[in-house]
């Protein structure tokens, strides 16, 4: 007489438990050996191939102070499998006698381009007129933080561009 | 019955599915069809996460899944699983259509199921065709290019043919956009439909029965059967992952329609198909490419006709058993016959290009430096990888340093190091002058962008690269640029001589090049095979 029987399980009872727990647990295990890499391969940023390099933009030794200038440099940007070499604009102003910032050329609200406006003298941002004063802070409108700025150097008079960083601190 | 059932009646679906009664001889002989429909899945899945990372035109093709398998994390592995997972799904379909062969289960009603099964064959087929090409290196470009000639070749259809394939005789953007388009557009969608037929049609008929079913009580699918399909499945899941996860998957190099020295070979389960090719010459090759492909076909179709006796136990069809015997030693043989007359080339290596390959646009002189760096275990104090996060050893990051310093300061510091820089615990340097110069013309040149190489740089190539130094073989040669022009530029070696021709000419150079003044020189094996293998791999 089986053992099962005297416990007041049938064996086929015990034997249908054992095969749906395994046809749960092997499902359960085969979907997830497949979606964990799958999560990953699509969500970890791919390894770098190369290091942000810095890029001249241009002259600034004859910058007027507080006067904005867009500036226009040639910039490698790794894109997936391609490095692009593309014209990416900066503004670049000099706020003091060796203070020269860059800031990147899109707004910080929702990425459209914005422009210096000479007679008001702020930044103005066409889309949903996100307003910015020369030092980048904002002004009005909806853009949640100030202008974004490139890490800069000067050589020789020479502005030179290096990765974009947006200011952490909110309005 | 719960809300959800009462609007759309998902639940009872499933039960009445689960619940099938199936004859009481259904075992572990039957669970091949499943494993075939989970392996489409994962092919179809697979697939479409290799899609999110490719470029599907030829060159960005090459690039993008180089990128998957170099820089996407857990790309190789996803590459992998589409790459085997294709291997295993034939290996199952010819499994399950082995068995349902040998149990004579097409038997009438079930010649309707049998036949959508054996389209479905020749899609899985279609299928390793069109996706052959898709990696565009020079495996994919070569196998191609023949595939595309056989169709060509045949009478009549054979130029309509080939325009459909998008090229008259060459295979070039708009081939690969229709395989591409046939691989992942046409093909998946006809192959669920047709899953959905042949299981709609077992539903219909049934699970075959045995002899002696009909006196013994029918059983339900789920959970015995369902557990024993499922158990199969998981088995074929733990070898393809394992595959997937250890056997590289090999790149060639991109597909390069000027080299005449290709030889091109079809996956292995064409090999069968190519060999038969070869039985037949001139105005026969018509019957190795076309009329015995089609006759195969066309038999496989009839089966379920030409059998139509009383469906008997496994062990007495003898017939059946012959059969499939005869068809195994056919395929086996015909495949060995096309893996060992498939000569070596002589004038190429295998170069793993699924990994990085930055190194090959090195020096020689920058690779005998990895060497050095390596030999003497630089590593183990300073680190390289150019990320200025990352925790360092005791020693700096070399590929980071602030200030670079001069050659003749290295060489003091290699020889003297606390001399140079007070305090440094670094052991000195037991190397000649000459191999310190090459490590720190090697530390000079590094720089965050080209650090990765160093780790990428393979053994062979290193090895090769430090004899080199050793020799002086840059005073009269040039590699990549560097050295002199005295002999002739190594580049491009592969293209003009072979490896056996090299390698006599190491032994005796002015016997293959009369007025050399080239030395000879004995090398090892192992120096001779590193060297060749460096050799052959450089850049035109």
């Amino acid at each position: 007489m089986p053992v099962t029987e005297q416990s007041g399980v049938p064996a086929s009872v015990t034997r249908r438990k054992l095969y749906v727990g395994m046809i749960y647990g092997l499902w359960s295990l085969m979907t997830a050996v497949l979606s964990i890499p799958a999560a990953i391969y699509l969500l970890i940023p791919p390894r770098l191939r190369k290091m942000p390099e810095w890029a001249e933009a241009g002259d600034v030794s004859k910058l007027e102070p507080r006067v904005p200038v867009e500036m226009v440099f040639r910039q490698n940007r790794v894109d997936g499998w391609k490095i692009e070499s593309e014209k990416t604009p900066a503004w670049v102003v000099k706020l003091g006698d060796s203070q020269v910032v860059a800031y990147g050329p899109q707004c910080t609200h929702l990425g459209c381009a914005y422009h210096w406006d000479d007679n008001r003298s702020y930044f103005l941002c066409p889309c949903h007129t996100s307003v910015f004063s020369v030092d980048g802070a904002v002004v009005s409108g909806p853009a949640p933080r100030p202008l974004d700025r490139y890490e800069t150097k000067v050589e020789n008079g020479k502005l030179l561009l290096g990765p974009l960083h947006s200011s952490k601190e909110k309005v | 019955m719960s809300w959800l059932d009462h609007r759309t009646g998902i639940e009872t679906a499933i039960r009445n599915f689960l619940y099938e009664e199936i004859p009481s001889s259904s075992g572990w002989h039957q669970v091949f069809g499943s494993i075939a429909v989970f392996l489409f899945l994962v092919q179809a899945f697979t697939g479409a996460l290799l899609a999110f990372n490719y470029a599907p035109t030829p060159g960005d093709a090459y690039n993008s899944l180089r990128y998957i398998l170099t820089e996407v994390t857990g790309g190789r592995l996803i590459r992998g699983l589409h790459h085997w997972g294709a291997s295993m799904l034939i290996v199952v379909v010819v499994l399950h259509m082995t068995q349902v062969f040998l149990y004579g289960a097409y038997k009438k009603p079930r010649e309707a199921t049998w036949m959508v099964g054996v389209i479905l064959l020749v899609l899985t087929m279609a299928y390793g065709l069109t996706g052959y090409l898709l990696p565009w290196d020079n495996r994919a470009y070569w196998g191609t290019v023949v595939a595309t000639q056989i169709a060509s070749h045949i009478p009549l259809a054979g130029a309509y043919l080939s325009r459909l394939l998008g090229g008259d005789n060459a295979v070039g953007v708009v081939t690969f956009a229709r395989f591409y388009g046939l691989h992942v557009l046409l093909l998946p969608p006809a192959t669920g439909l047709l899953i959905a037929a042949h299981v709609y049609l077992v539903r219909k008929h049934g699970v075959a029965p045995a002899p002696g079913d009909e006196v013994k009580s029918r059983k339900k699918f789920y959970p015995g059967q369902a557990f024993k399909d499922t158990a199969a499945i998981f088995a074929a899941f733990v070898v393809l992952f394992a595959m997937a996860a250890a056997v590289r998957v090999p790149l060639d190099r991109l597909a390069d329609p000027t080299d005449a020295t290709y030889i091109p070979r079809p996956d292995w389960y064409f090999l069968f198909l190519f060999q038969t090719l070869k039985f037949f010459d001139g105005p026969l090759a018509v019957v190795g490419s076309l009329i015995l492909p089609s006759l195969a076909v066309l038999a496989l179709l009839l089966v379920p006709f030409l059998d139509r006796g009383q469906v008997l136990r496994v062990t007495r069809r003898t017939v059946a058993i012959g059969v499939v015997a005869l068809a195994l030693l056919g395929w086996t043989s015909l495949t060995v016959a096309a893996i060992v007359t498939t000569p070596t080339p002589d004038n190429t290596v295998a170069i793993d290009f699924s990994a990085p390959t930055d190194w090959i646009g090195l020096s020689p002189q920058e690779l005998a430096g990895i060497g050095y760096f390596r030999r003497e275990h630089c590593a183990s104090c300073h680190s390289l990888d150019g990320k200025p996060e990352a925790p360092s050893g005791p020693g700096p990051d070399l590929a980071n340093v602030p200030v670079k310093k001069s050659a003749a300061w290295m060489m003091e510091h290699f020889k003297h190091p606390a001399a140079m820089v007070p305090g440094s615990s670094m052991p000195a340097i037991q190397l000649s002058d000459a191999q310190l110069n090459t490590l720190a013309a090697f530390l000079l040149k590094l720089t965050p962008h080209n650090a990765g190489a160093l780790a990428n740089a393979p053994d062979f190539a290193v090895g090769a690269a430090l004899l080199y130094q050793t020799k002086n073989c840059g005073s009269c040669h040039q590699i990549n640029g560097v050295g002199m022009k005295i002999g002739p530029p190594l580049n491009g070696l592969a293209r003009r001589r072979t490896k056996t021709w090299v390698v006599r000419h190491f032994a005796n150079p002015e016997a293959l090049s009369p007025g050399s003044f080239m030395p000879p020189y004995r090398f090892s094996e192992r120096e001779t095979d590193d060297l060749i293998a460096y050799l052959f791999t450089l850049p035109d």
